[in-house]
């Protein structure tokens, strides 16, 4: 799960990070008072779930909160990557001298919370990484000890020559690592860290990611989630315990487990068709799952069939043939399913299916292109 | 011979009596596999099936029935201590099936169980099948047969599909493992293969991975030096776009890589098959077996 901007600064500033004040607002109005209550420039940013806001002219400084008010009728209803901005953060803007990037992330190879840390920060630091590479320090964590000071030092030292300055970013780093473990986060980054021409450490922009298995033993964090920043769609099927991820096809498909929901996708495109979404009805079945499955790919007009891939283990067959009948009884479909099914208790879901007017088959390929020739309006 | 699991493996099932772990307690039965005891706070003395005795804790089991593998069905915010508490009751193999595991719990995990010396396979994974000799986890029995083929996948339900697609062309298993897609596990594609080069009976490797990371990668660079048995690959993924990523981190560390076509990439350079569908597994493998 993703934190906007203004979440993850509350939750760093919890933890003693100096960052400017800043508040919320949804309206042109409410960003002209904020501004006004603050009596200084400020600067309004866009709180979307993507990258590059700054780029897209989600990003303004304002001398006046006339100028404030202006800049948010702007910012407020863009559209960023495809995401319309609801809200926009109204913070003090910095004076800034330097700009040096601080981030932690789970990385699969060290398998340990791993510090990268650059003085050259800022919005290009992805190029920085790819051109410059000895500009950043990667230091990884052992989470059984926690982030030494003597390694959190090696960082300030890194980035700043003055050991006052280099004092100040190991505390924040520390600051940084703990608010990254107590908030269940898989990536956690402060960028830019900003050193005031008066020699302050501030930081200016903080993003933090949360890993979704950790959100159940974390309910103050849970409860951040944003769902007017999701596909409404997506939204719906996380609420059924479904994995599902829209996309511009017009092949419905629903299948159980991640890898085989990708390879189905892959197969429907291997011959000539675009599939609709990513659906993982996931390990145990129960019909219930099925009927919000059909209920939310038929939700969408651009479906021109439907494909069911199931490989019975964990999940029952019948249990998926059962949900296909439940939920065309209750809503009759207006376009062609295809249905391939194998696995546990398949004998029976075949003779449920058969008795109910529908045929499938066991075979995954043939499935695909039948469900990809029905999409084109072929029979 | 087969690699990881065989006859002579003793299974200790943590959460034998829960819903998941006693289901597949018995399908484990069924397939043969030793089951020598189960694992459930509480409810030590009591036996499960009235045959397989139950422990309150992994150490009083090992101690009691010289178990040498585990496999653990707790729900995820225990599964962390569960996989700790076998390797430390002195098990050689912990499998954990549970899903949902936060990967905070595993940078902790794993480097216990290495220190330990335990090999961990795991977690949100089906576990592993030596087909006719013994299963250990959630792997359909049905759909594997005995053969000259070693299968290690990322995935579940796409090796049962491949598995299946093989033993209907009559290509039987040595061992098939499923690491589980987690970004940390316990066991890698390059154990595995490292294993099944050293496995007598295993002619042939399927090798299945998915978008993200880089360990797909890292595997071919082991085929290409380490390895003279063929291996196929196949990489799900192909066509799934791009996702919206947040902050930089992600992209600083791992730079490009991830995508399938950077994958398929390092599987041509290796000179490994490449399966471009499920199916094309059957003619790959079936021609490298000669």
């Amino acid at each position: 799960m993703n934190l906007h901007e203004y979440q993850a600064k509350d939750i760093l500033r919890g933890y003693g990070v100096n960052i400017p004040p800043g508040k919320v607002a949804t309206t042109p109005a409410e960003a002209e008072a904020i501004a006004k209550e603050y009596g200084t420039a400020v600067m309004v940013k866009a709180q979307v779930h993507v990258g590059g806001r700054g780029k897209a002219g989600g990003v303004k400084f304002c001398k006046t909160p006339a100028d404030a008010k202006e800049k948010a009728t702007a910012i407020l209803g863009m559209d960023i990557k495809g995401l319309t901005v609801e809200k926009v953060l109204v913070t003090v803007a910095a004076d800034i001298g330097s700009e040096a990037y601080v981030g932690i992330i789970v990385d699969r190879a060290t398998k340990k919370p791993v510090f990268m840390v650059s003085a050259a920060g800022g919005i290009d630091i992805e190029q920085v990484a790819a051109e410059t590479p000895e500009k950043i320090l990667y230091v990884p964590v052992d989470p059984r000890y926690g982030l030494p000071t003597y390694d959190a030092m090696r960082m300030g030292f890194f980035l700043f020559g003055d050991v006052k300055l280099a004092r100040g970013a190991a505390k924040i780093m520390q600051q940084l690592y703990a608010a990254f473990m107590a908030s269940g986060c898989s990536l956690a980054e402060i960028n830019p860290l900003v050193v005031t021409p008066t020699g302050e450490l501030i930081a200016v922009d903080g993003k933090m990611v949360i890993d979704d298995n950790e959100l159940d033993r974390l309910p103050a964090i849970a409860a951040l989630r944003d769902v007017s920043s999701e596909e409404p769609s997506e939204v719906d099927a996380r609420n059924a315990n479904l994995t599902f991820i829209k996309l511009d096809g017009d092949v419905g498909c629903v299948v159980n487990g991640a890898g085989l929901a990708m390879a189905t996708m892959d197969l429907v495109k291997y011959y000539g068709g675009e599939p609709a979404n990513f659906l993982d009805i996931g390990g145990s079945s129960n019909p219930e799952k099925v009927v919000n499955a059909l209920r939310i790919i038929t939700a969408d007009p651009n479906v021109k069939a439907i494909l069911f891939n199931i490989f019975g283990g964990i999940t029952r067959t019948d249990d998926v043939a059962n949900g296909i009948v439940t939920a065309t009884k209750a809503n009759p479909l207006k376009v062609p399913i295809v249905i391939r099914l194998t696995g546990t208790n398949e004998e029976i879901a075949m003779r449920i299916l058969t008795e109910n007017g529908f045929s499938a088959s066991s075979d995954m390929d043939e499935a695909v292109q039948k469900a990809v020739a029905l999409a084109k309006g072929g029979k | 011979m087969s690699v990881f699991i065989d006859k002579n493996t003793k299974l200790v099932i943590q959460g034998i009596t829960g819903r998941d772990g006693s289901f597949h307690a018995k399908q484990m039965m069924e397939y043969g596999t030793q089951v020598v005891a189960g694992v459930t706070p509480g409810k030590g003395g009591q036996k499960f099936e009235g045959t397989v005795p139950i422990f309150n804790t992994v150490m009083d089991a090992v101690k009691a029935t010289g178990a040498n593998t585990s496999v653990i069905y707790v729900p995820p915010p225990f599964a962390a201590d569960a996989i700790m508490e076998a390797a430390a009751a002195g098990v050689q193999l912990v499998v954990c099936i549970t899903e949902g595991v936060p990967v905070l719990d595993m940078t902790k995990v794993y480097p216990f169980v290495k220190e330990k010396g335990v090999r961990l396979i795991g977690p949100n994974c089906p576990g592993l099948i030596t087909p006719g000799e013994s299963k250990v986890g959630i792997i359909p029995g049905r759909i594997c047969m005995p053969g000259p083929v070693g299968v290690v996948s990322r995935s579940g339900t796409l090796t049962y599909e491949i598995v299946y697609q093989l033993t209907r062309a009559g290509i039987g298993q040595t061992t098939c493992v499923g690491i589980g897609g987690d970004p940390i596990n316990g066991t890698n594609f390059i154990d595995c293969l490292e294993a099944f080069e050293k496995d007598p009976k295993t002619k042939a490797v399927a090798m299945m991975g998915e978008i993200g990371g880089t360990d797909e990668q890292e595997a071919a660079e082991f085929v290409k030096k380490h390895m003279k048995k063929p291996v196929v690959g196949f990489i799900a993924g192909q066509t799934a776009p791009p996702g919206r990523r947040m902050g930089h981190a992600g992209a600083i560390i791992s730079g490009s890589s991830g995508t399938a076509a950077e994958k398929l990439e390092a599987f041509a350079a290796a000179g490994m098959g490449i399966a471009k569908r499920p199916k094309d597994f059957v003619e790959l493998i079936r021609a490298r077996l000669g």
